[in-house]
């Protein structure tokens, strides 16, 4: 008798926390729009191009959205943030490469490098998602620590590896990949050049029609997937494994999965990234792809084991707009050009905010 | 202490009630220096809840305090907190241990209140920088262990220790404090060997010959009659009985813990004997290992269409054979349904085999706590069965028309209120969490239903209803119905046959028009 | 006080325990002939690099003793040290007595960010080490913040040599000429070739010193209780989130010392990346040292100051001689940093699983047992 009503009463409680949590949560979310709302406004009032900064928004979207959908898998699953996304920027960059290397050109040049660069996402995605499976729990921490170590490795590989191709390694020696690799002549505008229409054709801005309707695309696949039953399944994994386990879904293989489809998505993601920037870029450099993916879905309004399709989107958005339109906006206002900072603070600050929250459910 | 003719505790008029549902009545309470006392009663009598008013547990102010006095040595008292009760001289040894692993009985013994030196440091930071004094740590420690009169050493370290010497750790913990007057052990027993435990009772009668008074809750009868002046049980929130030990056997103390009016009792005309029916599911040689609730060894075969209640003390192993059975916890042993032998540790076999599980762990195996009822109801069902899905060109999609249909007409008949299919689980009450649990269930359709626990944390009228519908499935789709649960009376209101679990063994299987006190004799007989 | 452990040491256990460390070892040895560094050069750059670097790796002992994990969090102490240092660079004072005013300054600025720090993280039990890296890489903007843009133009700047041309933020490198080495020449001694900085290993031994001495405080105490069960040290009236917060503020006071202790031996800092890769370094030395994320010993920092700096000095040269290329090596060691601390982390984790699946294995042998008796 006494365990039932006590039992009530702490229901109730935590009935009464989550609540609050409810409207303690939109709180950074809410500043964080509210301070591109600003920057938006106050665009115009310091001279800056309007059209010029939308147009900005819209191309980096373009190129990032990609990437931060990567995110939506693992989330879903109960695998955390995927702070290990840089396993898929690997097996993208090695699909990019082996494309050139194999002599592909142009915009068809694209969808080999996707092609290539799937079967190393499914053997890393496979081998991280059985790493995973073993240190439930402890998911984040390891997942950064994997895609560091991961990414010093492959600086090696990049020395080492055979590749001959003239465009990618260093003109002197002859062997070891550039820092840098121009796009141009291959892949570089694939998507982005697909039915592109001009905004301010003189800045060379144009709306990249075909790398929107590309990332709608794989949204709109995302977006069926987890309204299948193996989607619903992964969700419920996600949501509470236990109910999962007892409902007879095999938990680690649903996580492995998730695992998979994060990695796959992140390849083709930097593989758009580097086609609307135009150059691919290795060694060091798939480190700064981690932080703004991960900002920009809890901008968007993710938690650490909730993420849908509107999450990328508005995420994506505000995280873009932000490192867009800082530069210019806060700099004519203050003098001063304080974007970098704003922009660690913001992506790293939301992280720590999405981490000191409790999480329900799953953790026990 | 002013007043020396007065006796050490006394409770006058205790009543606590948890939001108008009264769980404690007038209770009156009095224990003299070195008495011992026994507290005895069913799971839910209301002990439990009495200790923790008396030990100022946050549980009991956050539910609206209680009524009643409390007096020590003729001083009323009202403690805050559990802190409040130490320092008055009131010591608690718990069901679950308190220790640190990685320190030695001496430190744990002296956990927060060790000994220590001031030295240059802790003069100008502080008491806490003040060095530790391990001489006298172990010495105290010493004291205390003595003054239990159990040996166990007091630099081994808990984790290498065996469970009762951790158990007897505990208790010194407690004696060390030098203020302490009252010991209340919760089932300290319940973890020991039969050794063990009689050493324990051994200490208790030291203690006492030293003037510590103890009370001293345990399921294990002969215990109780062995070692205290006093037996108090309770029932339903009343004491029915106190009376000297002397003056009590076992059979007596049994018929006072489950005795019950006799209008209560399950009206004959819905019992069913069944006579019949053949065997759906046979369980031979279940070991389950579920945490605190173990399962040794069970044979207990289960007939078609029959609602067989499994009844039993907490702890004693009946929540592990539904856990056991359909893949939650580690078993091993053979289990038959329908002639076939269904493979353990996999709940998905279990499932394709048509049976169901309705878990005692709601808000942790039973719901999705952050979807909506849709999701809830018809997941299984669709994970499982492939219902409520549509095929859509080269995908098969979740069937959202379906799935509505199927959660609103469990909605309506099993009144659960929400508002709307799309209202999340965890914003329901208990009642109804547990009505949308029963409805994930009846969406399986299944030949054979596992319910656990059923009507635990929810209000009477909910109660009544979840019971209702139990039957309602049974006699209308003939299923076979397994309800496992604490309350006797719950079983006896809706089975047809009772087992009764005791020491993670069938103790037996009774009608459900056998009297009470048949169960009750049952529940306590291999107590462990 | 002594303690009476059932668990016999083998073998086995023994290099299963300490596979790390010998690992290091075989790669040290292997390295060794191939980067071709005279011994008297090796010995000195050790010694260096120990002096260097062992007072910040043992800033990370406590939070360990504490159950809290590696502090990712101690970048937050070496940000104080470097804002101290910066101060007392614009107020001219050389010399010791400037390293010694850095560290006094140092103190507030490290027990802030350590309050900050130690409240967080305690909204975060469970997961400390992810929230301590990310507010680390959350405190490096503010850091930022502070030095590129309020100081010179809210906090007061006077020497311009320090500042931006433009006026406001420091230059991209603080030069410490003017107390360069100052601690480590001091009382140093020459033992055949090589240059022991004598005081700033007796300050080390000092706050080891301290470490063993904290241990047997009540504090000390206290702290071992948290980390192993907060609720039982909750139950038995231990203040457990403000343990945890002295805990941290401990760490990040004393890896602000060592911040300072690492900067005047090299003489210059660049303002804005300096602290960025010390967490990461002086974590994986400790782990090198055969250190794990619940436990660590004054020991496993030593030990592993040496091996993980050995390596650091061997390996680019070694990846030269083997590859022709001296970016492998430089690449090799991140690698080896980075995978190091990965290894360790997935030890502890999948150790905390085994554990719960060894318990419920023994619990059912019991039971076999018990039936096969029954028989």
């Amino acid at each position: 008798m006494d365990k039932t009503d006590m039992e009530k009463t702490l229901e109730n409680r935590d009935l009464m926390e989550r609540f609050s949590f409810a409207s303690r949560f939109g709180l950074p979310r809410t500043i964080i729009a509210g301070f591109v709302l600003l920057l938006f406004i106050m665009a115009p009032i310091v001279g800056a191009d309007l059209t010029m900064q939308v147009g900005n928004v819209i191309n980096r979207f373009s190129w990032n959205a990609v990437l931060v959908l990567a995110m939506v898998p693992m989330i879903h699953s109960g695998c955390s943030l995927n702070f290990g996304i840089p396993l898929g920027i690997i097996a993208g960059l090695l699909g990019g490469t082996l494309a050139i290397q194999l002599g592909a050109t142009g915009p068809v040049s694209f969808f080999i490098a996707i092609l290539l660069a799937t079967p190393f996402a499914l053997l890393l995605g496979g081998g991280y998602g059985w790493l995973l499976n073993r240190i439930k729990g402890g998911e984040m921490m390891i997942a950064t620590y994997v895609g560091l170590a991961s990414i010093a490795f492959m600086c090696m590989m990049w020395l080492l590896l055979p590749y001959t191709s003239p465009t990618m390694v260093w003109g002197l020696s002859g062997k070891g990949l550039r820092t840098t690799i121009s796009l141009d002549g291959f892949y570089g505008g694939a998507l982005a050049n697909f039915l592109q229409i001009p905004i301010d054709p003189a800045n060379g801005l144009y709306f990249p029609t075909g790398a929107i309707l590309f990332f709608a695309l794989l949204a709109l696949g995302m977006w069926a997937f987890l309204h299948t039953k193996t989607g619903t399944a992964m969700t419920a994994v996600g949501s509470n494994p236990l109910f999962a386990r007892a409902s007879g879904i095999n938990v680690d293989k649903m996580r492995l999965l998730s695992v998979i489809m994060s990695t796959w998505l992140g390849a083709v993601g930097i593989l758009v990234y580097q086609q609307g920037f135009g150059f691919m870029q290795l060694y060091m450099a798939p480190n700064n792809m981690t932080l703004p993916t991960v900002a920009a879905i809890l901008i968007g309004g993710a938690a650490v084991n909730k993420a849908t399709i509107p999450h990328v989107i508005i995420g994506t958005i505000l995280y873009q707009s932000v490192v867009t339109l800082t530069p210019t906006v806060m700099t004519a206002m203050i003098h001063m050009d304080v974007s970098e900072v704003v922009r660690i603070i913001i992506s790293n600050g939301m992280i720590v905010y999405a981490l000191t929250r409790k999480v329900k459910g799953g953790s026990r | 202490m002013e007043n020396n003719n007065a006796p050490l505790l006394e409770m006058r008029n205790i009543k606590k009630d948890f939001f108008g549902n009264q769980v404690l009545s007038d209770i009156n309470i009095t224990l003299g220096p070195g008495e011992v006392l026994g507290l005895v009663g069913e799971n839910g009598a209301g002990k439990s809840t009495l200790m923790k008013i008396l030990f100022g547990m946050d549980v009991i102010r956050e539910t609206g305090g209680y009524e009643g006095e409390i007096r020590l040595n003729g001083q009323a008292v009202k403690f805050a907190t559990p802190f409040e009760a130490l320092a008055a001289g009131i010591g608690m040894v718990h069901q679950e241990f308190s220790l640190i692993p990685g320190f030695t009985a001496a430190e744990n013994i002296l956990l927060n209140r060790e000994p220590t030196k001031p030295n240059i440091v802790s003069q100008v930071f502080g008491p806490r920088l003040d060095t530790l004094d391990y001489k006298t740590i172990s010495q105290r420690a010493d004291q205390a262990i003595d003054k239990m009169g159990v040996k166990i050493s007091g630099d081994m370290v808990i984790s290498d220790m065996p469970v009762g010497h951790k158990q007897f750790t505990e208790i010194a913990r407690e004696l060390s404090k030098d203020q302490l007057k009252l010991l209340i052990l919760d089932e300290p027993t319940a973890v020991l060997t039969e050794k063990e435990a009689e050493a324990l009772l051994t200490s208790i009668r030291s203690m006492s010959a030293q003037g510590i008074s103890v009370i001293f809750i345990t399921h294990r009868l002969h215990e109780i009659l062995s070692v205290c002046d006093t037996v108090v049980v309770m029932r339903d929130g009343y004491v029915v009985k106190e009376a000297p030990a002397k003056e009590l056997d076992v059979q007596e103390i049994t018929r006072w813990m489950v005795g019950r009016n006799v209008e209560s009792a399950a009206s004959a005309a819905d019992v069913r004997e069944l006579p019949d029916a053949k065997t759906i599911m046979s369980i031979r040689k279940l070991w389950v290992d579920m945490p605190g609730e173990t399962v040794r060894n069970i044979d207990l075969d289960i007939k078609e269409g029959e609602i067989l209640g499994i009844g039993g003390l907490a702890g004693q192993g009946k929540l592990g054979i539904p856990n056991g059975i359909m893949g939650l916890y580690e078993a091993g042993g053979t289990v038959e349904f329908e002639g076939k032998p269904i493979p353990l540790n996999s709940p998905r076999k279990c499932l394709d085999a048509s049976l169901a599980f309705v878990s005692e762990d709601r808000r942790g195996v039973g719901l999705l706590l952050d979807e909506s009822l849709e999701w809830n109801v018809a997941f299984g069902a669709m994970q499982i069965q492939n219902k409520f899905l549509k095929k859509f060109g080269l995908f098969t999609w979740r069937d959202e028309r379906a799935i509505r249909a199927v959660t609103d007409k469990y909605i309506d008949e099993l009144k659960i209120k929400c508002t709307g299919s799309k209202q999340k689980a965890k914003e329901l009450s208990g009642g109804n969490q547990q009505k949308v649990c029963l409805a994930k269930a009846f969406a399986l359709q299944p030949k054979f239903l596992f319910v656990s626990e059923p009507t635990r944390g929810i209000d009477v009228g909910a109660k009544a209803l979840v019971l209702e519908a139990l039957k309602r499935f049974n006699r209308e789709f003939g299923v076979t119905v397994v309800v496992i649960s604490s309350e006797l009376e719950e079983l006896r209101q809706c089975c047809d046959r009772i087992a009764i679990v005791s020491g993670g063994r069938v103790a037996g299987i009774l009608p459900a028009t056998e009297s009470s006190e048949a169960f009750g004799t049952l529940m306590v007989s291999q107590v462990v | 006080m002594k303690r009476k452990q059932t668990s016999k040491v083998s073998l086995k256990r023994l290099l299963q325990d300490n596979s790390v460390p010998i690992m290091f070892v075989l790669i040290c040895l292997v390295c060794l002939p191939l980067a071709g560094y005279s011994p008297a050069y090796l010995l000195n750059e050790l010694v260096t690099r120990m002096g260097r670097n062992t007072f910040l790796i043992l800033a990370l002992l406590i939070p360990i003793m504490a159950g809290m994990g590696l502090n990712f969090g101690m970048t937050l102490g070496a940000m104080a040290g470097e804002i101290a240092l910066i101060l007392v660079v614009d107020w001219q004072i050389w010399g010791i007595p400037g390293i010694i005013l850095a560290m006094i300054i140092s103190i507030p600025i490290s027990i802030l960010l350590g309050l900050f720090c130690g409240n967080l993280l305690n909204k975060a039990k469970g997961r400390e080490m992810v929230t301590s890296y990310f507010i680390s890489y959350f405190m490096n903007g503010v850091y930022q913040l502070v030095v590129l843009f309020l100081m010179g133009s809210i906090i007061p700047i006077m020497h311009s040599t320090l500042k931006l041309p433009r006026g406001y933020g420091i230059r991209n490198t603080v030069s410490l000429l003017s107390m360069r080495q100052q601690l480590d020449n001091l009382l140093a001694i020459n033992v055949g070739g090589v240059k022991i900085p004598v005081l700033t290993f007796l300050i080390i031994a000092v706050l080891c010193l301290v470490i063993i001495w904290f241990r047997r405080t009540k504090l000390g105490q206290d702290m071992r209780a948290v980390a192993q069960d907060m609720n039982v040290a909750r139950d038995a009236g231990i203040n457990v989130d403000r343990t945890r917060i002295i805990a941290i503020v401990m760490s990040t006071v004393v890896a602000g010392f060592g911040m300072i202790i690492y900067l005047q031996n090299l003489g210059n800092f660049p303002t804005y990346s300096a602290h960025t890769q010390i967490g990461t370094f002086s974590i994986a030395a400790l782990l090198v040292g055969g250190a794990s994320v619940e436990r660590a010993s004054i020991g496993n920092a030593f030990l592993g100051v040496t091996l993980f700096h050995m390596m650091f000095i061997l390996a680019p040269e070694a990846g030269t001689a083997i590859t022709g290329d001296s970016m492998i090596g430089e690449y090799f060691r991140t690698f080896v940093s980075y995978g190091v601390i990965t290894v360790a982390l997935i030890m502890y984790e999948s150790r905390k699983h085994r554990a719960k699946s060894q318990t419920g294995y023994l619990l059912a042998l019991a039971q076999k047992e018990e039936e096969a008796r029954a028989k």
